[in-house]
């Protein structure tokens, strides 16, 4: 038999298969629809607007992108901003992980917390603080100034330390699990040999975990440069892609130029994920299983503790700093003027914000659910079932991982405003527009908890519940959906943080009808009411706190034991 | 021979605190001599992994010592031990290639080029690695990797050299084969080796002694004859090969260990490791399956009712009912004896060298 032979037997085979259970064949094409529609389409979307000028093609946007300052220099400066991010970031969530893994740090619960809570606030809280703590009339402003001379916190210094923050933890959570997974016996062996403490570190556990590293590099990379409500706040006169190609869509109404920008934030994320995708993790020498090996801890000599100890420290004090700061903040008459401390800002915060909080619960508790059915439905189909397009299917679900929240509200915008072939609904102005533009933003979530759970249930398992004559819906639905339902509530849990303090994305389809908390704090900070913003943040971090508080109980009730799984990116 | 060369000194560790505390090794003392191949036996749980790392001194002892050519080693740290194990999952650097995994310990007490290169060519060329020293431990079979591991420890000319379990990752045949290479070479080498194995025939197959070990607690100590003729306890009879049990009394001691016991009513001189017992003691006497030869029904002997009989090609397999109690009887070469069938009442003869007593124990 040939190869295409061969390949046609195979297809049939599979589709025949298919054939045999309708229903599964049906959720193919529905998600394919899905994807389609609220995934690629989209993204089709901003790229085709970019390439047309007064409804006419014309590529003169992209003839200008190395002529033009308005294009090179947001490009430039993302990236150096990128860069800068992620090679500190990664630096310092190495550090965490080492000491959390290999050290014996006490307290290591409290700084494991501490290190990944910038995760559940929404991202521009941090840049809030940094205005509190160093801005024009910051706490520590007239301190600061007297050693360091005039400064100023907007621009890339600003950012880099406040996109560190916020994001050092997605490296340490990354690192962790690399550094949990490498095996201890390497590092015995080498000990064993004859090495010392630096000699293992330097010759096993480094190179081991450079892959890791550059993982993590790649997805602090991602998210510095798609980072939204960060720059918004704090960027000043240094320009970036995001808020660029916000300001020329909602400013100047210029969708073209708006969708260039977003094209040109577009490329450099999906590379470093294909690159980290396709080639960083084929390099790796450990999977994280998700299994921890109970890595080796041991003495450690006091030049490795004394510094390690001392950066865990002063990022942890850094943390506590910043959102101690948003505290204070929120407590205050009238930020820089009057500091008798108040609680009015929370009653006013109350009356203003009381309809946005409303929305934002609404519509992430409507789009929760949805997002963590889907993502889990697909982590299954990803895995488990062989037909035609599942490769795909895997590619554009992967997708959503790597593209900007600008790039996709923009794409939003642009195809849900009028009819469609593929949709011939219009969106624009609805809830709906929030609640499908959540879903498939955060379905990766979901799909990443599904698939690190159901590749640790072995196949038999789900092969015994048909073979007793159960069909691809019915052992999902009983076998394998009790298996990873602590899998499925931890997915909800990051959906719901995720959709509650979401900006980049949602800032584009917002309505006068339909709001959300984090664009009304946007608008407070934009109008200097410090306070009231700080009063707001506090008060979202507070809900997503009982939220995880509350499916951290679900998930306590009903796995045994099993783990939670910690969602990255 | 130097009778000491690794000692164990009431070696303990005590894992975990509080009321969760758990004594994986008990009070452990072993000698183990110059050149010899002594193998820890036990079940998963027995503390044998534990006692070894200790050697390797990837576990501090709770308490007791550790001696090295009479040198006290308990707290040295492991890089600076001179022992060099073999990990079960051969721990072969994923990111080294089989040349710079088995050199790497070189290089880290720095010789000399040139020596590294020589020494490690040799040694690829003793394990039978030749021609793969470019490549990565990730392309190579199992029982490949596990060479590289034996070579990685053996170039560092260890003074002990310890193995955990390094055949369990192996598939059966190979299994065989690498063991009987592992004590050739390590015959060849005449090095010290500590090796730890849940897998009886293994450790006989390799052993100069066998060191039984359940519960944290050494059980015997001896040759792997020694271990199978005249275990000291029920434990080690019914964890080496198969054993038969029957209760009996001790009429009493003829000499020195021999002594007269009452089993089924019938009296049997047994030799005994164990110089006393006394009158009327409860004991277990037991005996191997291929150490009974069945016969047609005899007065005055031993009987029973065959129940069940298994045929193995090179062996016969009895399950013969005495009174309560049930036999497993094994007839090797099975074509030159009469087959006996189910329900015929046998007398049954116990080969008087094979016998041996243990102290009775509640089972």
């Amino acid at each position: 038999m040939t190869g295409t032979q061969r390949k046609i037997r195979e297809i049939t085979e599979q589709f025949r298969l298919i054939w045999k259970e309708p229903l599964l064949f049906i959720s193919i094409l529905a998600i394919f629809y899905f994807l389609l529609t609220f995934v690629a389409f989209p993204i089709f979307q901003v790229f085709k607007t970019s390439l047309y000028i007064n409804n006419k093609l014309d590529i003169s946007n992209y003839l200008a992108i190395f002529s033009k300052r308005y294009y090179f220099q947001p490009f430039l400066n993302s990236m150096i901003l990128g860069v800068c991010t992620a090679t500190i970031g990664t630096i310092v969530g190495f550090i965490f992980a080492y000491a959390l893994t290999r050290t014996t740090l006490p307290f290591k619960n409290f700084f494991r917390m501490t290190a990944t809570f910038p995760i559940i606030s929404p991202p521009f809280v941090v840049a809030l603080a940094a205005i509190l703590l160093f801005g024009r009339s910051g706490s520590l402003t007239p301190y600061l100034t007297k050693i360091i001379g005039r400064y100023s916190i907007y621009g890339l210094g600003g950012l880099i330390i406040v996109e560190t923050i916020a994001y050092a933890p997605t490296a340490f959570l990354v690192l962790y699990g690399i550094l949990q997974a490498i095996d201890p016996a390497l590092e015995e062996a080498s000990m064993d040999l004859g090495a010392s403490d630096i000699k293992v570190f330097s010759t096993i556990t480094l190179p081991l975990a450079t892959p890791g590293i550059a993982s993590a590099w790649l997805l602090v990379f991602i998210q510095s440069i798609a980072d939204f409500g960060n720059p918004m706040v704090i960027s000043g006169d240094f320009r970036v892609l995001s808020v660029q190609a916000f300001l020329q869509i909602t400013g100047m109404y210029d969708l073209s130029r708006g969708s260039t920008l977003a094209i040109l934030l577009l490329l450099p994320t999906l590379t470093a994920f294909f690159v980290q995708k396709y080639w960083v993790s084929k390099r790796s020498y450990v999977t994280v299983t998700g299994k921890p090996t109970g890595a080796m801890i041991k003495k450690i000599e006091w030049y490795i503790k004394v510094p390690v100890y001392t950066c865990c420290v002063v990022f942890t004090g850094i943390i506590f700093l910043f959102y101690g700061m948003i505290v204070y903040g929120s407590l205050q008459t009238l930020w820089g003027v009057d500091s008798t401390l108040t609680l009015k800002n929370y009653v006013e915060m109350f009356q203003v914000g009381k309809d946005y909080l409303i929305d934002s619960l609404t519509l992430s508790t409507v789009a929760t659910p949805v997002t963590g059915i889907l993502g889990m439905f697909l982590a299954f189909l990803i895995i488990r079932k062989k037909f035609m397009g599942r490769g795909l299917m895997e590619f554009i679900s992967m997708l959503t991982f790597a593209v900007p929240g600008t790039v996709v509200g923009i794409g939003y915008i642009l195809a849900f405003n009028q009819k469609s072939v593929l949709f011939p609904f219009i969106l624009t102005g609805t809830a709906w527009i929030i609640i499908t533009l959540l879903i498939f933003r955060n379905m990766p979530v979901g799909i990443r908890s599904g698939i690190a759970s159901l590749q640790q249930i072995d196949p038999s398992i789900e092969e015994a519940s048909t073979d007793l004559g159960a069909d691809s819906n019915i052992t999902f639905r009983r076998v394998t959906l009790p298996m990873i339902a602590p899998a499925f509530f931890s997915g909800l849990a990051y959906s719901f943080v995720k959709a509650m303090t979401a900006i980049s994305a949602v800032i584009f389809v917002v309505s006068g009808k339909w709001n959300l908390i984090t664009v009304a704090i946007l608008g407070f900070v934009d109008n200097f009411k410090y306070a009231q913003a700080a009063a707001m943040s506090l008060t979202l971090i507070f809900i997503v706190l009982i939220a995880l508080g509350i499916i951290q109980l679900i998930v306590n009730r009903i796995g045994k034991g099993a783990r939670t799984i910690e969602i990255v990116g | 021979m130097k009778e000491d060369y690794l000692v164990l000194e009431n070696l303990t560790k005590v894992f975990g605190s509080g009321k969760n505390t758990v004594t994986a090794v008990d009070n452990v003392n072993l000698r183990v001599r110059k050149g010899e191949l002594v193998t820890l036996l036990g079940p998963s749980g027995c503390g044998k992994t534990t006692t070894l790392r200790m050697i390797a001194g990837f576990e501090f002892p709770t308490s007791g010592k550790i001696f090295i050519e009479d040198k006290e080693i308990s707290t040295v740290p492991p890089s600076q031990r001179p022992t060099t194990m073999v990990f079960q999952n051969y721990a072969l650097f994923p990111h080294m290639t089989v040349f710079e995994n088995i050199a790497y310990g070189l290089r880290i007490r720095r010789e000399a080029e040139k020596n590294i290169r020589e020494k490690t060519e040799k040694i690829i060329n003793l394990v039978g690695l030749k021609g793969l020293s470019e490549r990565s431990p990730a392309h190579l079979s199992g029982g490949q990797q596990q060479r590289v591991s034996l070579a990685r420890s053996l170039i560092m000319e260890p003074k002990v050299l310890l193995l955990d379990e390094p055949l369990s990752n192996l598939d059966a045949k190979l299994r065989v084969s690498t063991r009987l290479e592992i004590r050739k070479l390590q015959q060849r080498v005449g090095i010290t080796s500590v090796y730890v194995t849940h897998d009886q025939e293994e450790a006989m197959t390799l052993s100069d002694r066998v060191v039984i070990m359940n519960t944290g607690k050494i059980q015997q100590i001896g040759t792997p004859q020694e271990i199978y003729a005249h275990p000291v306890n029920y434990f080690v009879a019914d964890f080496i090969g198969k054993a038969n049990f029957l209760e009996g009394r001790v009429v009493g001691m003829i000499s020195k260990n021999k002594v007269e016991v009452d089993v089924k009513n019938k009296k049997y001189e047994v030799f005994t490791l164990k110089d006393s017992f006394s009158e009327g003691e409860k004991i277990f006497l037991l005996i191997r399956p291929e150490s009974i030869e069945l016969e047609n029904k005899k007065p005055n002997a031993l009987t029973g009712i065959v129940r069940q009989l298994i045929y193995l090609g090179s062996r016969m397999i009895y399950e013969i009912e005495v009174d309560k109690d049930h036999l497993t009887v094994e007839i090797t070469n099975p074509q030159e004896h009469k087959t006996f069938s189910p329900g015929e009442e046998v007398s049954i003869n116990f080969k008087k060298k094979s016998l041996h007593i243990i102290p009775y124990e509640e089972i």
